[in-house]
């Protein structure tokens, strides 16, 4: 499973906007590389990235080639009420990974 | 993804070069056709249909001179108060002279806080980056803004070392 | 008089005895060396300096994984001899290339990593390149972030640092140039729009934003060499570690960066 870092703050007032921060190891292949044998590599990149908290989404990316490799994202969750903020990663190939934090909500 | 195939630098060359004297690269993959301003409408228009865009509410963060076009960092802030009614849908990255002129689609459900995000593009050479964004009443709102790039991102692994 | 001069005679060799003994120990930092953080955009810099977006650190918390991860027929970890790395390998990356005896020669950390997983875990040795690899120099010489880089040339490693040298000012390629064509005579101009800087090697194992991935010491070397159209050499060679010595005590005093972010 591909290393993620994730970054969700301990705790946070109802009704604050809190920073996120995402961030998962892939080469994100654009399809314009080659190889030692100078072999074209095929384009091979994560196509979805979701972050889910209190029952619903807090923020979506559909990747393309274009993003950097090793894809990393900072958005803003509003604290609602405590719970798991999870992260959910998809493949082109459809691999899914996962990870999640806990948020402490006064 | 790097797991386990080390590239042992001198053995494969080695007998590339005793082929062709002189010929240090092999085989070049064929180098990527950079959008045009036509592509790039064209990628707008299949994103967002045909509807008018007005300038603005839309603040760009880029780096005036990006040193290497293969990690140019972005922050998007769109001017919107996230209420219920009133806030932003989706918003659309897109360079347009990189060979797919849409970057990445971003969505902000119904749990986000303010329309503000951070991520790292790639940019092919110096070009325009242009970020749509989408409000809930449908309205569509547009930012331009020039990078500089000394270092393209897309042609610069030619060389595989 | 002559008392005197004798005495003055007897502590000038001595300080100057000592001072030698300090450069073959690295412990005299080379006040002119310039990391190549000095030479990066204000956005690389930040990148490099943010403890979570620092793409490096993506290996470095891998191979504090593996570091506490059995492997090999023995079935250890690092852990199981080497106990806490943040206390353990504290100084490492500053003393790297070092001497073996167990292995005769003067190691790189990368080869001192695979004598310890050949020899104590029974595992097969990691390739150059590797995830697994990297991941594990990164995280041993992020123990080390901040410290001066401090190896020692003298001694057993006396050769193998002579060796370094002179593969630093040789000629070589069809472009027929040495490292120190560039990075000692050219510091600071620009090369197709990039800066030419020292070459120093105090962030290695790097996250270069040209390969979009970590990258060893080794794999620099082939890049340069290459650069100049000279046919590079296998990653693990001994002209490498040679050349990583001489380099390492080039920028002495420097501090280790890793996980440093590079173009």
């Amino acid at each position: 499973m591909p290393n993620t870092r994730i970054k969700v703050p301990a705790s946070a007032k109802a009704g604050e906007d809190v920073e996120i921060r995402a961030m998962i190891m892939h080469p994100m292949e654009n399809g314009f590389n080659v190889d030692s044998q100078g072999t074209l590599i095929p384009v091979e990149i994560i196509t979805d990235f979701v972050c889910e908290y209190d029952g619903a989404e807090v923020f979506r990316v559909q990747l393309q080639p274009g993003l950097s490799a090793n894809p990393y994202f900072s958005f803003y969750l509003r604290a609602t009420k405590s719970g798991t903020v999870a992260f959910t990663w998809t493949d082109q190939d459809g691999t899914v990974t996962k990870a999640s934090a806990p948020i402490t909500v006064a | 993804m790097n797991d386990g195939n080390g590239t042992g630098y001198g053995t494969t060359r080695r007998g590339v070069l005793g082929l062709g004297a002189g010929l240090m690269l092999v085989a070049l993959a064929p180098l990527p056709a950079f959008a045009g301003d036509d592509d790039t409408a064209e990628a707008i228009r299949r994103e967002f249909g045909d509807a008018p865009m007005q300038e603005g509410r839309i603040t760009l963060k880029l780096p005036a001179l990006a040193e290497s076009g293969n990690s140019v960092p972005l922050t998007v802030s769109v001017d919107s108060p996230m209420t219920e009614n009133d806030r932003v849908r989706r918003v659309a990255v897109f360079a347009n002279r990189n060979p797919r002129p849409l970057v990445a689609t971003m969505m902000f459900g119904p749990r986000s806080g303010k329309p503000v995000f951070n991520t790292n593009m790639r940019l092919s050479g110096t070009q325009d980056v242009i970020v749509v964004a989408e409000m809930a009443d449908g309205s569509r709102w547009k930012t331009t803004k020039r990078v500089m790039v000394t270092v393209g991102a897309c042609d610069s692994l030619q060389m595989r070392y | 008089m002559r008392r005197l001069a004798v005495a003055f005679g007897v502590a000038l060799a001595l300080s100057l005895s000592v001072a030698v003994g300090l450069a073959q120990r690295g412990d005299d930092p080379n006040p002119n060396a310039k990391s190549g953080y000095d030479f990066l955009s204000p956005e690389t810099q930040a990148l490099q300096n943010d403890d979570f977006a620092n793409p490096g650190m993506l290996w470095v918390e891998e191979g504090e994984r593996l570091w506490n991860t059995r492997a090999g027929t023995a079935q250890v970890s690092c852990a199981s001899c080497h106990g806490d790395a943040k206390t353990s390998m504290r100084t490492v990356a500053t003393r790297y290339p070092a001497w073996s005896a167990a292995a005769g020669r003067v190691v790189s950390l990368e080869q001192q990593i695979n004598l310890c997983r050949t020899a104590r875990q029974k595992a097969d040795a990691l390739p150059y390149e590797s995830e697994a690899l990297l991941a594990l120099t990164a995280y041993i010489a992020h123990q080390a972030k901040g410290l001066p880089m401090r190896v020692a040339i003298d001694g057993p490693a006396a050769a193998s640092f002579a060796r370094g040298k002179a593969f630093f000012y040789q000629r070589r390629g069809q472009l027929n140039l040495s490292c120190a064509n560039c990075h000692e005579e050219h510091v600071g101009a620009h090369l197709r729009g990039e800066p030419i800087s020292q070459g120093q090697i105090n962030g290695f194992p790097i996250y270069r934003q040209l390969w979009q991935t970590m990258g060893s010491v080794d794999r620099m070397f082939a890049w340069c060499n290459e650069a100049v159209r000279a046919e590079p050499y296998p990653a693990g060679s001994q002209e490498y570690v040679d050349l990583e010595l001489y380099e390492r005590w080039r920028g002495r005093g420097l501090p280790i960066e890793t996980p440093a972010v590079r173009r």
